[in-house]
Parts: C-alpha cells; structure tokens; sequence
C-alpha cells in the first residue's frame, strides 16, 4: 500500500482522521515541552532565591492585574549591550517561585528585572502615580487608584499562600498566620513598589 | 434523504453578525490603546480605559471574538457543504454559537475589571477557561458529528484543518490553563518560572499555528476554489502540506524565548522547526495561488476573490517573515520590539482579516440569496484594508528595526551609545503613523459593516437543501 492509498483510508474514516491529528500534533509536545516540564533543574530556586513574602506578593498581583508585563519584560538576555543596560543576564533559577513567569515579548518600557534598588521607594510611587511627574517623555500610564486602595483589600492574602504552598512553595504556618498584620496600613502602590524593590536581587551566590 | 430536509444555515448567519461586530469592538479597542501610546492621558484615570486592560481586550476580541465566531460560522457552513448534509445536533451548534458569544461577553468584562491570569494570549482567568473548554467540546461534537454522518465518502480538505483547529486548540488551551484557584478572579498556573514559559509559548505559538492559520487555511480550501469557481490546483500537495503543517507547527513556540533563561536545546530546536514550516506554510500559497491562476480575469470585477488574493500574499509574507525572525541572529534584533507587533499585525489584519471579509462579501449576498448592496462601497474596503495594512507593518517595521538596532548599540569604548528614554522618545512619529494606519483599517470595516447590513436587511436566510446525488458518490 503506498502512501496515497493509506491517506485514502484516512481520509474515509473520521476516527482515525481525528486520531492521526492528536497523534501528529502531540509528537512536538511530548519531545520538546514534557522533558522540560520535567527537569527539576529548571524548577529549583537558587540558594538565595526565596519564596514572595505576602507584602512582594500582593504587589506582583497588582503588576499581574494592570498587565506591567505587556510593556516591561523581565529578562536580561546574556548579550554585551543588555547586560551594560540592565545589569547581569537572567538566570532560570530566579524564577522557580514566579506563577506565572513574567519574562513578556515587548519592551514599550525598559526591561524591570533588575530594577531592585535601582530607585528610592519615593521615585516609584511618584512615578507609578504619575509618571511624566519624573520622567517628562514618558508613555507609560499613570496608576492613581494604586495610592488609594488598601493592600489587603481583598482579604485573600491567606488564601493565596495556602494556595502556593499546596503547589509546593515553603510557607509555614507561622509566615501565613502574621501574612494580614504584614499588609496592614499599606496601599496597593506600597506593595507594588515592595515587589520591584526586590527584583532580581539574587546574586546566585556571586557577589562581585 | 429524507424529504424536506435543509443545512441549517441560520446559525452562521447569526455567527456571521457576532463576527463583524467583535471585529469593530476588537480594532476599536485596538485604535485606543495606539492613541494611548501618543496621547498618555486619554485614559482620564479609570482602570478600565488603562493600556494594560484595555491591551488584553484587544487581542481576546479580535482573535476569540472576531476570529473564532468567524471561524464557527464558516466551518458550519463548509462541513454541511462538503458533507452534504445538515449539521449534526443543530440545537447544539446553537448552544455554541450563542454560549461562546455569552462567555467571551463575560471574558471582556473581566479583563477590564483587571482578571488576568498573566500569560499572554491566555489571560482569561479560570472560570471562563472552564466555560471555554465546555463550549470547544460541543463544537467537536457539532462539528465531529457532521462529518461522521456525511454522505460524501472522502473528507474534503477543509475539514482536515477545521478538524485541527478543533482538536489541537483543545489540548493547547486544557494544559496551558492549568491552575489553583483561589477567588473567582484569581488562580495560581500549574507551572513556574522557565517551566511555564515553555508550555506557555507551546500554547502562544500554536493558537497562532492552528488557530489563526490553521484554521483560517480551513476558510481558504473551501472558499477560494468556490470564488474562483475552480478545483483546488493540487490534491496531493494539499495532503502533503497539511501533515507537515500539523507536524511541525507544535515545535517552534520556543523561538519566543531566543537568548531567554531556557535551555539552549529547546530554542535551537524551535528555530529549526521554526525554518522547516516555511515548507508547508508556501506549500500552501502556492496551491492557493495556482488555484486563482487562470481565473485571473475574476479579480476585475469580484471584489471578494480579491481580498482573497490579497490575503495570500500576506500570507506568504507573514510566513516567510516567521522563520526568518525565528533564526537566533535575527531574533536578536527583532525580539521585545515593536517588530513582532508588525509581524502580527501583517498576519492578523493581511492575513485573517482580509480572508474573512473576503469570505464575508460572497457569504452574506448567498445566505440571504441576494446581491451585495454596493460593490463600490466594497472596493472601497478594499484600498483602505490594504493601504491601514501597508502602513501598520511600515510604521512598525521601522519602529522595531531602530528599537532593536539602537538597544544593542554600543559606542567604541563599548558604552551604550543611547538611553532608554530617548530611544523611547523617538518612536513618536511611528506611533502616530501606526495610529493613523490603525483607523484606515478600522475605517474599512465599519463600510464592510454598513454594506452587510444594507444586505441582508429586511431578508431572510435562503433555505438550502442537500443535493440529490447519488449516496456515496465518491
């Protein structure tokens, strides 16, 4: 039977058509993505790399509801010209507590993922709040309802650790039971400027 | 056949309409978010009008909204065509047509309201994923139970890509959404870090793959040799093309991820694969394009196969730009610049939406069994789809280019040569233009809008029956 005739068959019979596409299509998946899912060396944190504290946390949801990723990336590639602008290249070890991972595909604005400590907490809420306020050129939108609302005004923080610890995050008892005081009298801008404060501030261990 | 029986017709016709409107909601929203980009205070301070929210609008609109009713309401009508018979649990394919309109309504909302899962292309949060998934498995029964009740023996070819479209868009949104909810607004992804990249850009790369040209690759095999009132050119490369095509499509997501925290396998083997579907992808422009050839003289006067041809040539640009951005030097320039968001573009609008309303004008004039209103106000969308075309992927060419070129400039002490902000700065005039190309596209649909209506007003949808051959023909 040559080839035209097998597709003969399967063109003539929908169950097997349906079953050749699976098949067909899943071969990439299975060869390229599930051994990537399973290779814990891409899932390990570094040894300085720690789990979001609820204050990071809440702020990196607030980066994740105004959609920050859209025109700020979170990944420093290992080139000359990238490295000199934003610091040292990113390492997949810095990720394994980001879900979901943050790295975007656009830069309107600058890469953020060594923007930790890069500016005073006061430069971030006035340019988050207003950013022309700072930087005259600036497209980027201005965030006023951030410095209005409570941090915690959901009431989900809990929920959230409980969440993450069952996917394996090492949060105790004691870290989810003090998570609420944490966020007291703060607003959203607080938390949000607590998460960039503390990007990309794993060394992995070098410390020149 | 039994007496009396008719293709039922209506609920693409309505699929039709849901279709035309999210495509003005989807660029609309599109527009605005461009003219935020020159103009960033026109969000007056609400969350709901801010970029980032009204971004994910855009794109779920255009492609779930506009691009997936336009693909249920074309594969309703082909699968009965091709299959000569009616629509297998027509109920159920009104369940889809009308559940899908409801859930996607309720999606919109939440993004403005700030539910986002994060990833992009997939930011509907977790209850709507479930509503899509239910919706997506009545479509496989619809559309799988047609096809299993045909008279026709052999399953023409539009099928097969309908088909792919069905199944693999199934396994791609399932896993890219697994997640821990925690409220109704908000779930943890399954996946971390690299990890979740990884499956993220296998879902991102192939809803492009089986979505947007797999499925629309279904709306060009039954509708071109219709237009052109003649047999697609080559069975056989239409086989060829589409096994490879479904091959390998699924390998190349990773070229999302060139120079990122991924292991260097994965991005060499997404370029490869990257470059191989060039194959399959021209494979197919030239069978369209040999399909059109001799019937050269229809593009003078059928305004419709003209959109077609058209779409074809972005087509084949689109698809041939693809691979050369996936080749790692390439990318190097190109990635998280405004020329991806060019690329897109010359794929999204030249290529999905001029073959939909290329589709639409011989669709709706046969549904309603009457002339299109105004051919003239046809041609009319015509020059401004191909000239809001033209534009956004110049402006974005030369915004992406100098963006890419300008970051990794370095001067001959090896200090970079230019900040951030000005370079920032000096997409300006780009953004302006991209604007303006934005609201001639816009422009053009909202005449295609105009003359539909005009059409079908006052009509019904014609009743159409199976033709009377002989059972398995074939």
């Amino acid at each position: 039977m040559n080839a035209v005739d097998l597709h003969r068959r399967l063109e003539r019979h929908s169950g097997l058509l349906i079953f050749g596409i699976l098949f067909v299509s899943a071969i990439g998946g299975l060869v390229q993505v599930l051994p990537s899912v399973l290779d814990d060396r891409l899932a390990t944190p570094g040894p300085d790399v720690k789990p979001y504290g609820p204050v990071e946390l809440t702020g990196r949801d607030i980066y994740i509801r105004e959609s920050c990723g859209t025109c700020h990336s979170q990944q420093v590639r290992p080139l000359l010209a990238e490295v000199r602008r934003y610091g040292a290249f990113s390492r997949a070890d810095e990720f394994a507590f980001d879900r979901p991972f943050l790295w975007g595909s656009k830069r309107t604005g600058p890469d953020l993922h060594r923007i930790g400590g890069r500016y005073s907490d006061v430069w971030h809420r006035l340019h988050l709040l207003d950013p022309r306020a700072v930087v005259p050129d600036s497209i980027m939108p201005a965030y006023p309802w951030l410095g209005e609302r409570a941090a915690d005004a959901e009431g989900d923080i809990q929920a959230k650790m409980r969440a993450l610890r069952l996917l394996g995050h090492p949060y105790t008892d004691a870290d989810i039971e003090a998570a609420p005081a944490a966020l007291e009298g703060l607003t959203e801008v607080d938390a949000l400027v607590a998460y960039l404060q503390g990007l990309g501030t794993s060394t992995g261990g070098d410390t020149r | 056949m039994p007496a009396g029986e008719r293709y039922h017709d209506r609920v693409a016709g309505w699929l039709t309409g849901f279709a035309v409107l999210w495509s003005l909601l989807g660029m609309t929203a599109g527009v605005y978010i461009a003219a935020e980009l020159v103009w960033p205070t026109i969000d007056f301070g609400q969350e709901w009008l801010s970029y980032g929210r009204l971004r994910n609008l855009h794109t779920n609109a255009v492609i779930f909204g506009f691009g997936v009713s336009a693909l249920m309401a074309t594969a309703f009508y082909s699968v009965q065509r091709t299959c000569h018979v009616p629509l297998f649990a027509p109920g159920l394919a009104w369940f889809v047509a009308l559940a899908w309109q409801a859930t996607l309504l309720a999606g919109g909302a939440s993004l403005l309201a700030g539910w986002t899962g994060g990833k992009e292309y997939a930011e509907l949060e977790w209850p709507i994923d479930i509503a899509i998934a239910v919706v997506w498995v009545c479509f496989a029964v619809v559309f799988f139970g047609t096809i299993a009740r045909r008279r026709i023996q052999a399953i023409y070819v539009s099928n097969w890509f309908y088909g792919a479209l069905i199944i693999v868009i199934a396994m791609l949104h399932i896993v890219n959404s697994l997640a821990i909810p925690v409220t109704w607004s908000k779930s943890y992804s399954l996946f971390a870090g690299a990890q979740d990249a990884i499956v993220q850009w296998w879902y991102g790369h192939n809803a492009v793959g089986f979505l947007l040209t797999g499925g629309f690759l279904g709306m060009l095999y039954y509708f071109l040799p219709k237009h052109a009132d003649r047999p697609i050119w080559s069975y056989r490369l239409s086989i060829v093309a589409f096994w490879a095509f479904t091959y390998s499509y699924i390998w190349a997501g990773p070229h999302h991820l060139h120079y990122n925290a991924v292991p260097e396998w994965v991005q060499s083997l997404g370029m490869i694969m990257s470059l191989v579907l060039l194959a399959p992808s021209w494979a197919t422009m030239v069978n369209g394009v040999m399909t059109v050839a001799g019937a050269w003289e229809k593009l003078r006067t059928d305004v419709a196969l003209k959109f077609i041809v058209l779409s074809l040539a972005f087509y084949g640009l689109a698809t041939f730009e693809g691979p050369m951005m996936s080749i790692k030097s390439v990318n190097v320039v190109s990635h998280f610049t405004d020329w991806t968001v060019g690329h897109v573009h010359s794929g999204a609008l030249g290529w999905n939406a001029l073959i939909t309303f290329g589709t639409f004008y011989f669709l709706v004039p046969r549904l309603v069994g009457a002339e299109l209103h105004s051919t003239r106000l046809a041609n009319w969308h015509f020059w401004l789809a191909l000239a809001g075309v033209m534009l956004y992927v110049l402006a974005m060419w030369g915004a992406g280019v100098s963006q890419g070129l300008l970051w990794l400039s370095l001067d001959e002490i090896g200090e970079l040569s230019f900040s951030f902000k000005d370079i920032m700065a000096s997409m300006a005039p780009y953004y302006a233009l991209r604007l303006v190309a934005g609201v001639v596209f816009l422009s053009g649909a909202v005449l295609m809008a105009i003359n539909l209506w005009m059409t079908v007003k006052g009509r019904v949808i014609v009743r159409v029956a199976p033709p009377a051959v002989a059972e398995s023909a074939a």
